[in-house]
């Protein structure tokens, strides 16, 4: 017993921030971010709190489901970037839906939103719930280092949720693979003030080896892939959409390429969004969701990659 | 070795494979990026079966051949 995607909702807050605006803050350029990331724009979240965003994307998945937050068996959420360590953004979220089911948080860095269906699939086979809401949101803006001009141009800020149901058993299959270490990517916690504590750590913003992110990325994405179609007796000419982590637009044109693939078969919007982290295939799936290029029965390939180093897909019946 | 580089080089990044010598720099020179040696360096790697991580010293195309070569002796 598994799970269907019965609803999506997105929200991404009103502050468009151009690249042209960002040169304006450090040394960059529109021509440069769009060759180098593919990002032409990005949201960042002047007034709202991530939980607040986390909530508006919820209610919109909830109203494409049919579904009332009293329902709801399970709230899970990703988050990097909350406003607080506790009450973890599953809680506060609980809170502003007026939910009172339990609510918990994982943390898987841009892969989370695929841990998340992973861990929501364990409780239906478990038959804990019939409605699990899924939600990863991220105030990125909030835990940049907006002087370094390597990430700064790359993230932003948003929500993107689903509203999962036991009515179908539409989640497939799907392959988790953590490598661990902090070498490639790494967002240090404040260290604090404690008089006894000797060691240093970097500032509490996200560092990220540029070379080697890619590098891990494309064999993330190209193996899990891989495995997947593998493990199911499917090739690609079966899937109809492969809904991928936006991180860097070069990272999913060379997957393609490798991939023998053609772009078009992945779903892709950093353009707009940037690289929100644990929103961004959320987001993406919500839009796709909605363009109506989708039919029920399509397969579809959910993917990610990040911090952790941790990544995933997934394959659904749509 | 040469030869095969310059044929990765002008398949996979789209540069002229007459322009491409063994001192060619790949940055000043050819004009491709810190991302796209990286695709170049995963290209080699699955051509020739050994495993280049990025590193500043690969900096010419002698610079690949000569690590290429080191890693299969």
């Amino acid at each position: 017993m598994s799970f269907y995607i019965a609803g999506t909702g997105m929200y991404v807050p009103e502050r468009i921030v151009t690249n042209d605006e960002l040169a304006t803050m450090v040394d960059t350029n529109d021509e440069w971010i769009k060759q180098r990331v593919g990002i032409s724009e990005r949201r960042v979240s002047t007034n709202e709190w991530t939980s607040e965003m986390a909530c508006k994307a919820a209610l919109r998945a909830l109203e494409d489901a049919d579904c009332r937050p009293e329902d709801l068996d399970y709230i899970i959420t990703a988050s990097v970037s909350a406003e607080y360590v506790s009450p973890s953004t599953a809680c506060m979220l609980q809170k502003l839906l007026g939910a009172t089911c339990p609510a918990l948080e994982i943390n898987a860095a841009c892969s989370a939103f695929l841990f998340l269906l992973e861990t929501a699939a364990g409780l239906f086979a478990r038959k804990k719930a019939k409605k699990i809401l899924v939600v990863g949101a991220e105030r990125l803006s909030g835990i940049l280092d907006w002087n370094d001009r390597s990430t700064c141009i790359i993230f932003g800020d948003g929500a993107g949720a689903a509203v999962l149901s036991s009515e179908k058993d539409n989640y497939l299959d799907s392959v988790v693979t953590v490598a661990g270490g902090d070498d490639v990517i790494k967002i240090p916690h404040f260290t604090g003030c404690s008089p006894f504590f000797t060691k240093e750590n970097d500032t509490p913003y996200i560092h990220m080896q540029g070379q080697e992110t890619f590098k891990y990325a494309v064999n993330a994405i190209c193996g899990d892939i891989v495995t997947i179609l593998e493990q199911n007796h499917l090739t690609l000419d079966d899937i109809s959409y492969i809904v991928p982590h936006q991180a860097n637009k070069r990272i999913i044109d060379f997957a393609a390429k490798r991939l023998k693939t053609s772009e078009e078969k992945f779903y892709v919007n950093i353009e707009r969004y940037g690289n929100t982290s644990s929103a961004s295939v959320p987001i993406a799936l919500d839009e796709l969701n909605r363009s109506g290029k989708l039919k029920r029965g399509d397969y579809v390939i959910l993917c990610a990659f990040g911090g952790g180093l941790a990544n995933a897909a997934c394959l659904l019946r749509w | 070795m040469l030869e095969k580089i310059k044929e990765i080089l002008s398949t996979s990044l789209s540069i002229d494979a007459d322009s491409i010598t063994e001192d060619s720099n790949f940055q000043e020179d050819l004009g491709i990026d810190s991302l796209d040696i990286v695709e170049l360096l995963m290209n080699v790697e699955e051509e020739f079966g050994v495993s280049i991580e990025p590193d500043p010293s690969i900096a010419t195309v002698g610079d690949l051949i000569a690590k290429i070569q080191e890693l299969k002796d």
